[in-house]
């Protein structure tokens, strides 16, 4: 006999059946179709005449860890993901704030000018700082020159072409976590700082034992996406630098770029695409561990 | 069920009378209709190649032809990915340096039979370098429309002050120049530009040396060959001796304003930049620059085989019609009008008699390259070989690593990406693609 829930059951299995059915199709599918790749050579020749492609098992991840290149690319990628998320955290916290902050008038407006460039298209904003990192003609030499410090080849450097990326991702990328903190903020009950300044906290204390905590829940979910589009920087580099100088800026999502849609190598790409994936997912639980001991 | 109106066998019957006629009719205006080509061109050539066309279809009112212009950025996956979903062109303009590739995807129409029946075009009116380079395994996959090819841009003026009146023909004697250029420049002042992220340079001069660098049927790499060798210590050297600043193309501002200014006097750049020169440098530099061939090792040099071609696509229903548009674009009166439109090169000898070339010095230089060039290894892979290249180069320039070591590092990473040609020689499987277009 169908019990009531039974019978809510299949009524709740139909209600998600179409969104199962498209992630299934659009999701599951593809990812599984991506594995089964990454176990082939399919090829630029294997496009041309199917009979030449050869399954190689896990032939493209051997090659992939033993490839110089691929190390470049992972210590780059691990560079950005590194000095990149504390500084965009730490940038958009405190841009959000100082566009809370009792005394500001126009928070509207800051908020805009601030969240603008996350809106704007890359290759605009890569062709303006461009300029701006220009060796000679750049306002960022020419503002280090008249302080009197030494100019830097910003771009063609390789020492500084990953510092100028990173620089310009944190600009362009911490409007939207800053949106985040803002939203946080007003969710911090007002009482509390004012019981906290009835006892005498100062403006760090207050920061430090109501601020922070409250706005666990937003840091957590800011710090985890971070990570995660960190890990998949692309855009950046492929306007800025194309991987250059030396190959100082490839990133693993550039790599997999390369040797998917340039060179045709469309099964190493989708191992690059699975390593990648790994590396995410190994850093993700990471932070989450780490979070879970620190409440504890 | 209501029953329509003229239902029943009678009505029927009539039905499929008017059925009948619209189809007879269908069939005479599916006659008389023109047959439409679909031609891809890229960039500048795309917007020109309209004009030409229009002309084309006044000869050939049955033929209608719909240019679709592609930008260069987007060419090569444009036509990966139409290749992919059968989507492609009838006619379409390929870059010399992807024949091998889109042979390999037996994606072209062999061309050898339709050039053997034809009344307009034959092999030897072509310069021989750009012709090889659409010949894959001994088949012809494109008819040369324009050729690119590198010659040196050089300051007279800053020769002359030096003490060199002509342009050397050999590599030592260049290189005499280049030490009396900068000898006479003073600080601050190269002798040549060669940016560190280009690969055409070396490779050029790995030609010129005779050097294969791919041997085995293109299945190993042979960048440490004496030949090889020879060209790299030579052009590694410009830089560790100061003749050339190591920098790349990003890296410098404007290299026309360097130019001007004497930062450098020589460079190796193609035909577009005869244009380029005349409008960007001050007036009162006009006569005051010219182009030369390429010097060699010992005597006058090789240089690469550029340019684009014009390919018929394999899966073309109208491959007469296709082959037509071809002869018209390549006939000289065509190539001539296409070299005033967009400043290519025509890929015909018989156009370079027009006194638009005879007359002008600055191409003429480029007339006496093509009879000297050469096609480089017509693999799929050049394209990432000739970036492992260039990083090969920029580190050897740098001076990361020894030129000897950069050279092993190279033949070993290319080895690498060759590793499926040779598992497709072992298998016989390499030559089956130009077998099958071939028995076509």
């Amino acid at each position: 006999m169908k019990g009531p829930s039974e019978r809510q059951d299949g009524a709740a299995w139909l209600l998600v059946s179409p969104a199962l059915i498209l992630i299934g199709v659009f999701f599951v599918l593809p990812v599984i179709a991506g594995f089964l790749l990454s176990l082939t050579d399919f090829d630029i020749y294997a496009i041309g005449d199917p009979r030449v492609m050869r399954v190689v098992g896990l032939g493209n991840y051997t090659q992939i860890v033993t490839d110089a290149d691929f190390w470049i690319a992972f210590k780059n990628t691990m560079i950005y993901v590194v000095l990149g998320c504390p500084l965009s955290v730490g940038a958009s916290l405190g841009a959000a704030l100082l566009v809370n902050a009792q005394r500001l008038r126009a928070k509207g407006l800051f908020r805009v000018v601030f969240f603008a460039p996350v809106v704007t298209t890359l290759v605009a904003v890569a062709i303006v700082w461009r300029y701006l990192y220009h060796p000679k003609f750049g306002l960022l030499n020419w503002s280090l020159a008249h302080l009197g410090l030494p100019t830097v080849d910003w771009l063609g450097d390789p020492h500084w072409a990953m510092p100028a990326i990173i620089l310009l991702a944190v600009w362009k990328n911490f409007g939207y976590n800053m949106l985040i903190f803002v939203a946080g903020l007003q969710s911090v009950p007002q009482e509390l700082y004012e019981a906290a300044e009835l006892d005498g906290a100062g403006a760090w204390q207050r920061f430090r034992y109501i601020t922070l905590p409250g706005l666990k829940p937003a840091m957590v979910f800011v710090t985890v996406m971070t990570v995660l589009g960190n890990f998949q920087l692309f855009g950046e580099p492929y306007v800025m630098t194309q991987g250059g100088p030396l190959r100082s800026t490839v990133s693993l999502v550039m790599l997999m770029y390369e040797q998917g849609f340039r060179w045709w190598r469309m099964g190493r790409a989708a191992a690059i695409a699975f390593v990648l994936f790994a590396l995410m997912l190994g850093a993700t639980l990471l932070q989450i561990r780490a979070q879970r001991e620190r409440s504890s | 069920m209501r029953r329509l109106p003229g239902g029943g066998p009678a009505g029927l019957r009539a039905g499929v009378a008017l059925a009948a006629v619209a189809l007879v009719l269908l069939s005479c205006a599916r006659a008389s209709a023109p047959v439409r080509l679909r031609f891809w061109a890229m960039g500048r050539e795309g917007e020109v190649v309209t004009d030409l066309v229009r002309d084309f279809e006044r000869e050939n009112p049955g033929i209608r032809v719909e240019v679709q212009q592609i930008p260069w950025s987007a060419a090569h996956e444009k036509l990966l990915t139409a290749y992919v979903g059968a989507s492609m062109p009838d006619v379409f303009q390929l870059g010399n340096t992807w024949v091998s590739e889109f042979a390999a995807l037996r994606s072209l129409a062999p061309l050898d039979r339709p050039l053997t029946a034809s009344s307009e075009l034959a092999a030897p009116s072509f310069f021989p370098g750009i012709w090889a380079t659409n010949q894959i395994d001994g088949v012809l996959y494109g008819i040369p429309w324009y050729v690119d090819t590198r010659v040196l841009f050089y300051r007279r003026d800053l020769l002359e002050r030096a003490g060199v009146h002509a342009m050397p023909t050999t590599w030592d004697a260049w290189r005499a120049a280049m030490v009396a250029l900068c000898r006479n420049q003073g600080p601050g002042h190269y002798a040549i530009f060669l940016p560190t992220n280009e690969w055409p340079q070396p490779m050029i001069l790995g030609l010129q040396a005779g050097a294969k660098m791919l041997v085995e049927d293109d299945t190993r790499a042979d960048f440490e060959s004496p030949e090889f060798r020879r060209a790299f210590h030579f052009y590694i050297g410009l830089f560790r001796d100061g003749l050339a600043p190591p920098v790349s193309n990003n890296q410098i501002a404007n290299m026309y304003q360097e130019f001007a200014r004497g930062g450098f006097s020589m460079v190796i750049t193609g035909p577009w930049n005869i244009g380029e020169f005349r409008r960007r440098l001050p007036p009162e530099l006009a006569g005051a620059w010219s182009t030369a061939p390429l010097p060699g090792p010992d005597g006058p040099g090789l240089s690469m085989a550029g340019g684009s071609s014009l390919a018929i696509v394999r899966e073309t229903r109208h491959p007469a019609e296709s082959w037509k548009l071809v002869e018209f674009l390549s006939r000289p009166e065509q190539q001539i009008r296409f070299y005033h439109l967009s400043g290519d090169l025509p890929a015909r000898t018989e156009a370079w008699h027009d006194t638009s070339f005879t007359h002008d010095p600055l191409t003429l230089a480029f007339g006496d390259q093509l009879q000297r060039t050469a096609p480089w290894p017509k693999v799929p892979e050049w394209e990432e070989i000739s970036i492992r290249l260039q990083d090969q180069v920029e580190r050897a320039v740098r001076g990361t690593t020894s030129p000897d070591s950069a050279l092993a590092a190279l033949d070993r990473d290319v080895d690498r990406m060759l590793e499926k040609r040779r598992w497709l020689r072992a298998h016989g499987r390499l030559t089956a693609a130009a077998a099958v277009a071939g028995a076509r």
